[in-house]
């Protein structure tokens, strides 16, 4: 399979008064086309960070130090190096070929805006071309039906609308458009645009399975349950058919009868398709279940990346096999870590889980292991191996 | 094992107030009807989904909340339980029903006998990083029972403080910090110290792990399990996580949409469920094992609002097996065999 997304050697360290945290170290990571690629780890091991990074979204005081990450654009066939694009190629990138769906439904969706509103909007930003077609084919329409008598003085008006749309279709950004859309009353004229937009958005929440879709897009947020908040948010990050699917652990607040309605939905979206999907969760069942292959970090580093099977049937990592021991599973110990999370500010040197790794030796203290192949697609970076 | 806490009828209504006279115009029937016997020294775990009224079973059990109606015997012997039943079901109100239910019954207690209650009840919160006051100092905070029943003063309540922070796994030395000098794990840790504060017998636990990572959250239990078998503890666990409930709690609760609709061994529960609804809600727990992918049930639609439940059978909409009697009337517990209870007039 073929790399959608290459990371190499990505830092990003953020420069607080306290001091520098390296929230990434040297990551390397891939996102193959087509797959779910799992992200667990615990709080702070750079899970997030890593999505925010791809998107160019790490907020500050954090910032990419160094590394490169490489989109291969399915589409056109080329390859876009995204942390040297220009801000406004990256906007286009951003919802549009790479998009992502955030933990808490609630806070992503603005409350003063109706769910079709916001839906609309990413189609508006980025599918202007499409739907400048959609209204002047309607236009179009309109004026070709001889029987319109009663259109009458709406004649001329359609004629002009029609020209303005084509030249939307031909140039989405073109001046003139553009200045028409400040202008009051004029801007009316460019209402098909949001019409098409709105009719589109109605099959997006169908499409996420939300029932009575026409009342959903009229509804605000605090109208809907935390799970349709949720189908919403997903539905608008499909709005553009990305490429790159981003979903931070999203189906943490939600119940699990509604989270395993979620996976569902993730699994088919997949399937029909075709995006990649980069899965950040902290929860290793919800891993198991939907991803392909999964990546184990701890403050900021990888451990350990493989196959969903290789990954908890055969753990070589110690972390890894840490983190699946203290799985509450019943009629079994339940098994815990020793210490606390490695602190930030000041990460231990060498391995950065050696002071709770039982099987650590003077060598795991001193030199950062690297990641290295030691079966068919299983990386771990640990002296064990 | 004698029964600690006898919940009986229990219900806990929150009115819904409208128009400008700001008169009642409905309710949600956060709790509506639940009867329920933790025996002492059990682990019991509530599972069910948000909004089902876990935590309001909790919070009234403890008497943070008065319950709308409905009985709660907190250590009261069966004797004194039968003769309340049996002077209630002869229908007359009498005086000598009124004194024994004031002497007896938790959910008519106020004023002292509630605070003497309390001292034996205490209550665990969801949140460690809004359960605990970010200007007091920890020493401040776990002494806070102490001071509030007056247990201990002076010298031997610090004694007393830092005797429980040691217990909990924090250092003496970290008593003059204030909870932000602290990690989610730590936090709870002293909120479990405070609720240990007054000696009690039996803790209420709101889903205390759910902020947590899953390597702190293994070594919250652990800490639960050898404070419970230190202490003779009696615990009520609220989770939604099944794994957990399964793992640590002996018998097991299911809610749904304010009653319980399923009761029993944890083995009984989760692998032979006899409710449709707790069937549903093993099916839906993922578990780190990517082999059980397979025959997943999805459950269709969304707990409807407690404010307007549905007509019989608090399930129906959302069940397969549901048939005309679901909707009319509402099925009671009824004993399945072993200690497995189910409110299913179909079950599996």
């Amino acid at each position: 399979m073929k790399d959608l997304i290459r990371i190499r050697d990505l830092s990003v360290r953020f420069y607080t008064y306290e001091g520098v945290v390296h929230a990434i170290d040297d990551l390397d990571l891939e996102i193959r086309q087509g797959e779910t690629l799992g992200i667990v780890g615990e709080t702070g091991s750079g899970k997030s960070m890593t999505a925010l990074a791809i998107l160019r979204l790490v907020p500050s005081p954090g910032k990419i130090e160094s590394g490169s990450i490489t989109f291969f654009d399915k589409d056109s066939g080329s390859e876009v190096e995204l942390l040297k694009l220009r801000e406004d190629r990256m906007r286009a990138i951003r919802g549009n070929k790479i998009s992502m769906v955030f933990q808490e439904p609630g806070a992503a969706l603005n409350p003063v805006y109706t769910i079709g509103n916001q839906i609309s909007e990413v189609l508006l930003l980025h599918r202007r071309r499409e739907l400048a077609r959609a209204a002047k084919q309607r236009v179009d329409s309109l004026l070709s039906d001889g029987n319109a008598r009663a259109a009458g003085l709406r004649r001329p008006l359609w004629r002009w609308q029609s020209r303005v749309y084509d030249k939307i279709a031909e140039q989405p950004h073109a001046i003139e458009p553009r200045l028409l859309s400040h202008v009051p009353l004029l801007r009316r004229l460019l209402g098909r645009l949001t019409h098409e937009a709105g009719l589109l958005t109605v099959n997006m929440l169908k499409d996420v399975e939300i029932p009575d879709p026409v009342r959903v897009a009229a509804d605000y947020p605090h109208e809907l349950s935390g799970g349709m908040k949720q189908r919403a948010v997903i539905a608008m990050a499909l709005a553009c058919s990305p490429e790159l699917l981003i979903a931070d652990e999203p189906t943490t607040s939600l119940d699990v009868t509604i989270q395993a309605q979620m996976l569902e939905l993730f699994r088919r979206i997949k399937a029909d398709k075709g995006a990649s999907v980069l899965f950040i969760t902290h929860n290793l069942g919800v891993a198991a279940e939907v991803c392909d292959r999964v990546a184990v970090m701890y403050a900021g580093r990888l451990c350990e990346v493989a196959g969903v099977e290789d990954m908890f049937l055969h753990p070589l990592h110690p972390y890894t096999r840490a983190l699946l021991d203290a799985v509450p599973m019943p009629g079994k110990e339940l098994q815990t870590i020793p210490g606390a999370l490695a602190d930030a500010l000041n990460p231990p040197p060498g391995c950065r889980f050696h002071p709770r790794c039982s099987s650590a030796t003077p060598m795991c203290e001193q030199e950062r292991p690297k990641l290295k192949e030691v079966g068919k697609d299983h990386m771990v970076a640990c002296y064990l191996h | 094992m004698n029964t600690l806490v006898d919940i009986r009828r229990l219900k806990k209504h929150f009115p819904i107030v409208g128009g400008v006279l700001r008169r009642p115009v409905g309710a949600v029937k956060a709790v509506d009807g639940v009867t329920l016997a933790i025996k002492r020294g059990q682990w019991l775990g509530l599972v069910g989904e948000s909004g089902c009224g876990k935590t309001t079973l909790a919070k009234t059990v403890v008497r943070l909340w008065k319950p709308t109606s409905g009985r709660i015997y907190f250590d009261i012997a069966d004797v004194v339980k039968a003769q309340i039943e049996a002077l209630e079901s002869a229908g007359r109100n009498s005086h000598d029903l009124a004194s024994l239910l004031k002497e007896n019954d938790l959910a008519t207690f106020s004023g002292t006998r509630v605070r003497a209650f309390r001292r034996r009840a205490q209550l665990v919160h969801q949140d460690p990083f809004t359960s605990l006051d970010p200007r007091m100092k920890i020493k401040t905070i776990v002494a806070e029972p102490l001071r509030i029943h007056r247990v201990l003063s002076g010298e031997a309540q610090v004694t007393a403080v830092k005797d429980l922070l040691t217990r909990v796994g924090l250092s003496a030395g970290q008593l003059e910090r204030y909870p932000h000098q602290f990690s989610g794990g730590q936090r709870q840790r002293i909120a479990i110290a405070r609720a240990l504060a007054t000696k009690p017998e039996f803790i209420a636990f709101d889903e205390p792990t759910s902020a947590l990572d899953v390597s702190v959250q293994a070594q919250i239990l652990n800490l639960l399990k050898d404070l419970k078998k230190e202490f003779g503890l009696t615990y009520l666990y609220i989770t939604h996580e099944l794994l957990i409930a399964e793992s640590v709690c002996d018998y097991i609760a299911v809610m749904y949409l304010g009653r319980v609709v399923e009761m029993g061994k944890p083995e009984e529960v989760f692998h032979a469920p006899r409710h449709p609804y707790s069937h549903s809600l093993v099916a839906a727990t993922p578990v780190p094992d990517p082999k059980r992918r397979v025959g997943r049930i999805v459950l269709p639609g969304e707990v409807p609002s407690p404010a307007n439940p549905p007509p019989g059978c608090p399930f129906h909409p959302r069940c397969s097996q549901a048939t005309g009697e679901c909707q009319e009337s509402e099925p009671v517990l009824e004993h399945v065999g072993g200690d497995h209870y189910v409110a299913c007039f179909h079950p599996l």
